[in-house]
C-alpha cells in the first residue's frame, strides 16, 4: 500500500443489508442455483407456494419446475428421490418441511443417505443438502418442534449444522451445499423472521466457516449453544453483565463435526461451561459436549459442565413451551450453579 | 403356479429384437452359469470360505431374463442381495460380487458406477426409490435421439409390503420417471408365503392404481421375461412412464445359508409349487426348436463348471481390505474428529 493511501480506505465498506433469515436463506438458495446447475430444489410446497416459511419464495418462477419442483407428500420418498438424483449426478437440496416430519425418512437418512459413499467405497457421492426447518417456540401444532440434533450427529457419515443468525445463514448455507458429503441443515423457525445486517461478501473465505464462533466474549463462563438459543444466551449475556459477570458465548454452529478446538479454547479461558438445547436432556448433544470439555479441560474447569435443556417429555403443546425451552431464568440459574459451585 | 394374465402395457415394439439363435445359447450359457455359481456359493458356505449367501435357485430366468433385457450401457440396475443372477448376465465383476459375501465390504468391491449396477443393497426395498431419483435425473438430462436411459429397481413380494415402495411407485408415477419396477415374486419372504405377505395377490395389479401398465409373466420362462422386460424398458424408454414386471417365480432353496425352510414348508411342496425347473424347460425349447444338442449343454455346464471355479479361486484370493478404509469412505471430506478417531486407531491396532 502506497503512503499517500495508508490508513484511507481503498474501497468503501460494503452496505449491510437488513435480512430476515428466512430472506437470507432464499437468497443463498437462488445464488446456489444460479451457480450450480446440477442443484434442484424440491419438496413439499416448495414450488408455486414458496414453502410454508415462504424461504423459496419466487424461485421456482426464476428456475422452473425442473429445478424446483413440488413432490407428493413421502418425505421418505423425499429423501430417496434425492439419494437417487445424486447417484445421477445432481446435487439435491430438498427441503423437510417440519423437524418431525423428517422421522418418516430417517431410514433412508440412516440406511442409505449416510452410508452410499461409505458402501460404494466414495463412488457413489452424496452431495445432498438436506434444509430442515427445526427447533420450537412458535407455539406450533405436534411435531413442529422437535430438535433432532443428537440424532443426526450419531449417525456416521451424515455432518450436521444450525445457523443462528441471518448472516451465517447466508454464508454457512452456501458453505453447506459447496460440501461433497450429506449436510443436514437445520434453520432455527423461530428466528426465520428477525431481521438483522447481513454482509453478502464477508466469511467468502471457508475456512472462517467451519468450526464454532464467539458471539460474545467473556471471561467468567462459556455458553454453548446454537440455533435459535445463542440469541436467547446473548440476552443472558447482556442481563448478567448487569452483575458484572462476564459470560461468553460460543455459538458452535457445527454440530457434526464439532470444533473441539474452539470449545477447548473458550472454556480453558472461561473455566466453567454451561451447555444449553432445546432437545430433552438425556443423550441429548449437551451430553457429548459436557464429555469433550471435560476431557480437554480437566485440570482448569471449576465446575461441573452444567445442562440447561429440554426435559425428557414429548415436545409440549404451545401452552406449556416456554416451561419446556430453556428460558433466560433457567439459565442464569445454570450459570449460577456453575459459578457457586465449590469442590468437596 | 400359473400366473394370472395380466398385461396392460401399450402393445409397442420393444426397441431390441427378440434374440436370435447365438443369442438364445448365450442365454442357456448365462442360465447354466448362474445355476452353476449360485449352488457353488453355497457349497463355499459349508466349506466355510464364506460366512453366508443368498441362493437364487429357481429364479434364474427372472434374474438372467431381466438381466438380458436391459441396455447396461445407458440404464442402471439398483438390486436387492438376491440379484447375483442380473449381476453375473449384467458383466459385473463377479469375483468382486461375491467379496459382500465374504464379509469383506458391505456394497460389494464392485464399481458400482461402471457396473451400472448400484451397491449391494440389504435393506428391504431400500433402493426402490433411488431407482425412481436416478430415473427423474435421466428425464433432467433430456433424452438423447434413442430415449432415456432407465432405472430399473428390483424388488420383491416381501419388499412389496414396504411403505418406501409406495411411495416409489407413486412419485414415479407422478414424475412420469423411466422406471421398470422388476419384481420378484418369488413365493416366499424368508418363511411367510405370498399369500400372507401381498394383500389381493399381485403386485402388478396394484399399478393401475397408480395408472401405471403392468404385466405379470412367467417368472420361470426365461424368454417371457426377456420379453417383458425389453418391453417394460422400451416404454421406459420412450418417455411413457413407469412399468411393473412382475415376474411369478419360486425361490427353491433356502432365504440364505442360515434359513431352515423345513420349519415352514416341506420337500413336497417345495417339489408341487417350485413347478419345473427352469433350465430344463429352456432346454427343452431349444431342443424343439433345434437350437441345442446334449453336447452343446454338456459343453456349456463344463463351461458354468470351470467359471464358476475361476470366481472360487478369485474369492479365496481375496484380501481383506485394510482397517483404515473403515475411516477412508465415511466422507468424501473427512472431518477432525473422524481423523483424530483414526489416528487412535492406528496408534493402538498397529503398535509393536
Amino acid at each position: 500500500m502506497s503512503e499517500v493511501l495508508e490508513g484511507v480506505r481503498e474501497t468503501a465498506p460494503t452496505p449491510l443489508l437488513q435480512l430476515s433469515m428466512q430472506q437470507a436463506i432464499n437468497r443463498a438458495l437462488g445464488e446456489i442455483l444460479e451457480s450450480d446447475d446440477r442443484a434442484l430444489i424440491f419438496g413439499e410446497d416448495v414450488g408455486v407456494l414458496g414453502g410454508v416459511f415462504r424461504v423459496t419464495d419466487g424461485l421456482q418462477q426464476r428456475f422452473g419446475a425442473n429445478r424446483v419442483f413440488d413432490t407428493p407428500l413421502a418425505e421418505s420418498g423425499i429423501l430417496g428421490t434425492a439419494i437417487g438424483l445424486a447417484m445421477a449426478g445432481f446435487h439435491p437440496i430438498p427441503e423437510v418441511q417440519f423437524d418431525g416430519f423428517a422421522y418418516p425418512a430417517v431410514n433412508q437418512i440412516i440406511t442409505q443417505l449416510a452410508r452410499m459413499n461409505y458402501r460404494s467405497r466414495g463412488r457413489l457421492p452424496m452431495q445432498v443438502t438436506l434444509r430442515v426447518p427445526s427447533f420450537g417456540g412458535i407455539r406450533a401444532p405436534e411435531h413442529h418442534g422437535e430438535s433432532l440434533e443428537s440424532l443426526f450427529a450419531h449417525v456416521p457419515g451424515l455432518k450436521v449444522a444450525s445457523p443462528s443468525n441471518p448472516q451465517q445463514a447466508y454464508h454457512l448455507l452456501k458453505h453447506a451445499a459447496s460440501m461433497p458429503d450429506p449436510v443436514i441443515f437445520m434453520e432455527p423457525k423461530a428466528r426465520y423472521w428477525n431481521k438483522a445486517g447481513v454482509n453478502l461478501a464477508a466469511d467468502e473465505d471457508t475456512a472462517s466457516l467451519e468450526g464454532s464462533v464467539i458471539a460474545r466474549p467473556g471471561k467468567h463462563a462459556t455458553l454453548i449453544a446454537w440455533g435459535a438459543m445463542v440469541s436467547r444466551c446473548l440476552q443472558v449475556a447482556e442481563l448478567a453483565a448487569e452483575d458484572g459477570i462476564e459470560l461468553e458465548v460460543l455459538d458452535l454452529r457445527w454440530l457434526k463435526p464439532i470444533d473441539e478446538a474452539g470449545l477447548a479454547a473458550s472454556v480453558s479461558r472461561t473455566r466453567r461451561a454451561i451447555v444449553v438445547h432445546e432437545g430433552p436432556h438425556t443423550a441429548g448433544l449437551g451430553a457429548e459436549i459436557a464429555a469433550l470439555v471435560s476431557q480437554s479441560c480437566f485440570d482448569t474447569l471449576r465446575a461441573p459442565v452444567e445442562r440447561v435443556t429440554g426435559f425428557d417429555v414429548p415436545y409440549p403443546s404451545g401452552d406449556l413451551e416456554d416451561e419446556y425451552i430453556p428460558n433466560i431464568d433457567r439459565i442464569l440459574f445454570g450459570v449460577q450453579r456453575v459459578l457457586e459451585y465449590r469442590r468437596g | 403356479m400359473a400366473p394370472r394374465a395380466l398385461d396392460t402395457l401399450p402393445p409397442r415394439q420393444a426397441d431390441a429384437a427378440a434374440p436370435d439363435p447365438d443369442q438364445l445359447r448365450d442365454l442357456y450359457r448365462l442360465l447354466s452359469n448362474v445355476r452353476q455359481l449360485d449352488t457353488s456359493a453355497v457349497a463355499w458356505q459349508r466349506q466355510g470360505l464364506i460366512p453366508g449367501y443368498a441362493p437364487m435357485l429357481g429364479q434364474e430366468a427372472a434374474q438372467v431374463g431381466a438381466g438380458f433385457g436391459v441396455d447396461k450401457t445407458r440404464d442402471f440396475v439398483f438390486p436387492t442381495y438376491r440379484e447375483m443372477g442380473v449381476a453375473y448376465t449384467l458383466g459385473v465383476n463377479m469375483v468382486e460380487y461375491m467379496s459382500t459375501h465374504k464379509a469383506i465390504w458391505h456394497g460389494g468391491l464392485y464399481d458400482p458406477v461402471a457396473s451400472h449396477f448400484a451397491p449391494f443393497q440389504a435393506v428391504v426395498g431400500g433402493s426402490v426409490l433411488h431407482a425412481v431419483g436416478w430415473a427423474h435425473g435421466q428425464t433432467l438430462n433430456g433424452a438423447s435421439a434413442d430415449g432415456l436411459g432407465v432405472g430399473v429397481a428390483f424388488l420383491g413380494d416381501g419388499a412389496s409390503s414396504q411403505g418406501d415402495v409406495h411411495e416409489a411407485m407413486n412419485f414415479a408415477a407422478i414424475l412420469k420417471a423411466p422406471v421398470v419396477f422388476f419384481v420378484q415374486n418369488n413365493g416366499w419372504a424368508i418363511s411367510v408365503p405370498t399369500e400372507q405377505q401381498v394383500a389381493g395377490g399381485s403386485v402388478a395389479a396394484r399399478a393401475a392404481g397408480y395408472g401405471m401398465p403392468a404385466v405379470r409373466v412367467d417368472g420361470n420362462d426365461v424368454l417371457a421375461v426377456v420379453e417383458a422386460t425389453q418391453r417394460a424398458v422400451a416404454h421406459a424408454r420412450a418417455g411413457l412412464g413407469p412399468v411393473v414386471v412382475e415376474a411369478m417365480t419360486y425361490r427353491r432353496g433356502p432365504h440364505s445359508t442360515s434359513d431352515d425352510p423345513g420349519r415352514y414348508r416341506t420337500l413336497e411342496d417345495e417339489k408341487i409349487d417350485g413347478g419345473e425347473d427352469p433350465l430344463n424347460r429352456f432346454r427343452s425349447v431349444l431342443l424343439t426348436q433345434g437350437l441345442a444338442d446334449a453336447s452343446f449343454f454338456a459343453e456349456a455346464d463344463a463351461g458354468a463348471q470351470t467359471r464358476a471355479d475361476e470366481i472360487r479361486d478369485g474369492v479365496v484370493a481375496l484380501d481383506s481390505r485394510p482397517g483404515s478404509e473403515m475411516f477412508d469412505f465415511v466422507f468424501q471430506e473427512s472431518t477432525p474428529t473422524l481423523g483424530a478417531q483414526a489416528r487412535q486407531w492406528r496408534e493402538e491396532s498397529e503398535h509393536v
